[in-house]
């Protein structure tokens, strides 16, 4: 009899859960990246190692810095931070010196993150937050691009990599130009040999890239934006795995074609301005496959009822086209995502769901 | 309207562990040697006692009356002699009123009270009084007493009558054995409220993994019986009254409503079989099946269990293993979990399940909009604003533009959450703050 002496424990229903957890999710996110962090480096080199390891090991560093502040536990174990440090990496220039990376990196946790209460809580993507604040702070740094798949790329970095702390990048134009006449002794002749990417080309060249290249990432850009192929196969992963919400980068490129294929169709009619470029460059080129499928869609910072999250898609879709179209910069994804992160609690306070019964769809 | 494929939107699938018990035959458990009997165990008002200390009473005899017509009459589930009428702790914490007997060991335990009322010539009026006399509530788990669903509002035409043989909570078994073992009871309950309704259609919606009962049901059903078995979509949480509306008839229950608003009643399965076997003899609910399982018990399986019995020796008949943890009265869903092994089985309790420790628990964190529990809220809710707004106690805001007081509790949300945040545990917090303000702004 007195074997039974059980002193129940208590607890609220449901007793029984998934067994997922928000660590889980980011670990996949994580894993999701690293094909693109992998192929970064094979295009790009050593410098594109060191610049990950760089954002990364700063986040978590400022993760650290500002939870002990806070007398909080340290939060860096649930994986969010690492994934800010690869996101902000992965959209910064090959070359960017790494002493700016950091910069970017504490900004990115400090102003993006920690200041907004952590994880959750943010309203921006905070890779995106860094990385507008070295766009403002270091204008020619961050748009100072290497081609890809230089001969050395495994052996030596980029000269303005290692630039010491509060100086002026090391300019590359020589260094280049040495490269350049390395490899064409050895018949390896590269298109449109210079760093411009694509989009400058594009904008204030009227030089068109083929989108095909586009795809495959044999072109300059940031670090983890130039294939297109692989970022669209790490977001079906995730996609698949219900850790990314399918319909933002749908959305995205919804938003974009709905834009650029009238203006590339008819646009010498529409407006004042010939040769809009293929929808097909406008989707694969720059950021905007890493951004509508890894930033966007960022959990945190991006709406959750169906209805805000098409508008929200939709907007940065339509918005990236304008800015590239239209405004000043050849680039706009980052902007656009910015801008409609801060629509998000507008976007929701408009949009709530429809209770099951009140006939609403 | 959405589609209907006899699912609904939204909802989980956890994993079911029925198969526990589900090949288990209903086993009789033996008597108690004390039974406590709660003057409330259902919903509204609570009965009033018809015996005092020292009375002997025979199995099945009335031992307190319906207050009201919101009310029910208590059988005695023994005969036995009543030992005090007192306050004892209940499942859900507050002390109630609560009949205590000792059950007389050497009884025979024949029910005595039978009345052999004559089905045939009934009318809708009569019946609806026998199953308020009957003691009968929704033993699917509401405890609603079945008789008031038996009277819609006027202004509801009812027109269909609905059977629910869901039993979407996983580890729960009972309905599923009461449809395989006692299908012709199931029917000739159906047949009698119909008659109390005074329509004519009846459906038996059952999930698709107890295809079985399915076709044990539908192998008894005679040619004009008007009734219909439909298989739907094994998807919890399938057994919530207005998700198979939805999934039987496409027909959807406004919010704040009543499914006789649609023109449907709904009646557990196990409510049924009872009925059938209890109104033509005039007997009471004394006992019910209880699903008996868990990671934790040593012979699980379905018993027929007087009500009253003690959950303490229930325990003990089904045999603990040392990692007990927790006790689970109801489904591991939407039941609850128990602090004193002193409570009684109730009319209401269709399992109850001893758990090991979780192995794997994840710690609490800060919601990162996932949208998972949108996605798994099954009246479309959005509970992850709805936990924001919990957490800075903003229960009113809840209420008014968030439609808190549509939640019935399923616990998908907090079910999938990655966070691991409690957020049914914030509603019903809500909930009842809000109630008590408005009840203290009326007084």
């Amino acid at each position: 009899m007195s074997k039974f002496k059980l002193i129940p424990n208590l607890s609220s229903s449901p007793h029984v859960r998934l067994g997922i957890s928000v660590n889980q999710i980011m670990y996949q996110v994580i894993y999701a990246l690293l094909p693109i962090c992998a192929y970064a480096i094979y295009a790009f080199g050593l410098s594109v190692l060191l610049l990950i390891v760089c954002c990364v090991i700063v986040s978590i560093l400022t993760e650290s810095l500002f939870c002990k502040l806070a007398r909080k536990s340290n939060t860096i174990a649930d994986g969010s931070v690492i994934i800010t440090g690869i996101l902000l990496a992965l959209c910064l220039p090959p070359g960017f010196p790494l002493w700016m990376a950091a910069v970017a990196a504490f900004i990115s946790v400090a102003l993006g993150k920690v200041l907004f209460g952590g994880l959750g809580y943010n309203v921006f993507n905070p890779a995106l937050v860094g990385r507008a604040f070295v766009q403002a702070a270091f204008p020619s740094a961050i748009v100072t691009w290497t081609p890809p798949f230089l001969s050395g790329r495994f052996t030596e970095l980029i000269p303005s990599t290692m630039t010491m702390p509060f100086m002026k990048p090391i300019a590359i134009d020589n260094w280049l130009s040495i490269k350049q006449t390395a490899m064409q002794s050895t018949a390896q002749v590269v298109d449109a040999f210079t760093g411009a990417t694509p989009l400058a080309l594009q904008k204030f060249e009227q030089i068109p890239t083929p989108w095909q290249d586009l795809l495959s990432g044999t072109v300059a850009g940031s670090s983890g934006e130039t294939s297109a192929i692989i970022i669209v196969l790490c977001g079906l992963y995730l996609a698949v795995k219900k850790m990314l919400d399918w319909r933002i980068p749908v959305g995205v490129i919804l938003g974009a074609l709905c834009l650029s294929l009238p203006l590339w169709l008819w646009g010498d009619v529409l407006t004042d301005q010939p040769n809009y470029p293929n929808p097909l460059f406008v989707l694969f080129s720059g950021g905007l496959m890493l951004g509508a499928v890894f930033m966007a869609s960022d959990m945190v910072s991006s709406p959750l009822t169906s209805r805000a999250v098409w508008i929200y898609a939709i907007f940065i879709g339509v918005l990236t086209v304008l800015i590239r179209f239209f405004g000043g910069l050849n680039e706009g994804v980052m902007y656009a995502i910015l801008l409609a992160n801060a629509l998000v609690p507008l976007l929701s306070s408009i949009s709530g769901t429809s209770v099951f019964g009140s006939g609403k769809k | 309207m959405l589609s209907s494929e006899n699912t609904f939107l939204h909802g989980i699938h956890p994993p079911d562990f029925k198969a526990l018990t589900c090949d288990l035959p209903i086993q009789r458990l033996p008597f108690a040697p004390q039974l406590l009997i709660p003057l409330s165990q259902h919903a509204g008002k609570p009965s009033i006692s018809l015996v005092k200390a020292g009375d002997e009473v025979v199995r099945g005899q009335p031992i307190a009356k319906a207050d009201g017509f919101f009310s029910v009459p208590q059988h005695a589930p023994a005969s036995g002699r009543i030992k005090s009428i007192q306050l004892m702790p209940s499942a859900r914490g507050p002390k109630v009123e609560t009949i205590i007997m000792e059950v007389f060991a050497a009884d025979t335990q024949e029910q005595g009270y039978d009345f052999k009322h004559d089905m045939q010539d009934t009318n809708s009026e009569q019946l609806i009084q026998y199953v308020q006399d009957s003691g009968m509530v929704g033993l699917g788990g509401a405890a609603f007493p079945t008789h008031v669903k038996l009277k819609p509002p006027p202004e509801h035409q009812v027109d269909t009558l609905v059977a629910n043989g869901c039993e979407c909570e996983p580890y729960l078994t009972c309905d599923h054995r009461l449809m395989l073992e006692q299908p012709d009871n199931l029917l000739k309950g159906i047949r009698l409220l119909k008659k109390a309704l005074q329509i004519d259609k009846a459906i038996i919606g059952i999930e698709d993994n107890k295809l079985d009962a399915v076709e044990v049901i539908q192998k008894h059903i005679k040619s004009d019986d008007q009734i219909e078995v439909k298989a739907v979509k094994t998807k919890y949480p399938q057994g919530a009254e207005k998700m198979l509306i939805h999934a039987l008839l496409g027909r959807d229950v406004p919010p704040g409503n009543f499914p006789s608003s649609v023109g449907v009643s709904v009646f557990n399965v196990g409510t049924l079989t009872q009925l059938g076997e209890l109104l033509p003899l005039g007997r009471g609910v004394i006992e019910r099946v209880v699903t008996v399982s868990g990671n934790a018990v040593q012979r699980p399986g379905n018993y027929l269990v007087p009500i009253g019995t003690p959950i303490d020796f229930l325990l003990k008949y089904v045999g603990l293993e040392d990692k007990a943890y927790e006790v689970i009265l109801g489904g591991p869903m939407m039941g609850m979990s128990i602090a004193s092994l002193d409570v009684p089985v109730t009319k209401a309790m269709s399992g109850m399940l001893v758990m090991q420790k979780q192995s794997q628990q994840h710690p609490i964190q800060p919601c990162i909009r996932c949208g998972y529990c949108l996605d798994a809220c099954p009246m479309m809710l959005n509970p992850s604003i709805l936990g924001l707004l919990a957490r800075s106690g903003d229960y009113e805001q809840m209420q008014k533009y968030y439609h808190l007081n549509d939640c019935f509790e399923c616990g998908c949300c907090t079910y999938v959450c990655p966070a691991q945040i409690p957020l049914i545990q914030y509603f019903r917090i809500a909930k009842s703050s809000n109630l008590n303000n408005r009840q203290k702004s009326t007084t």
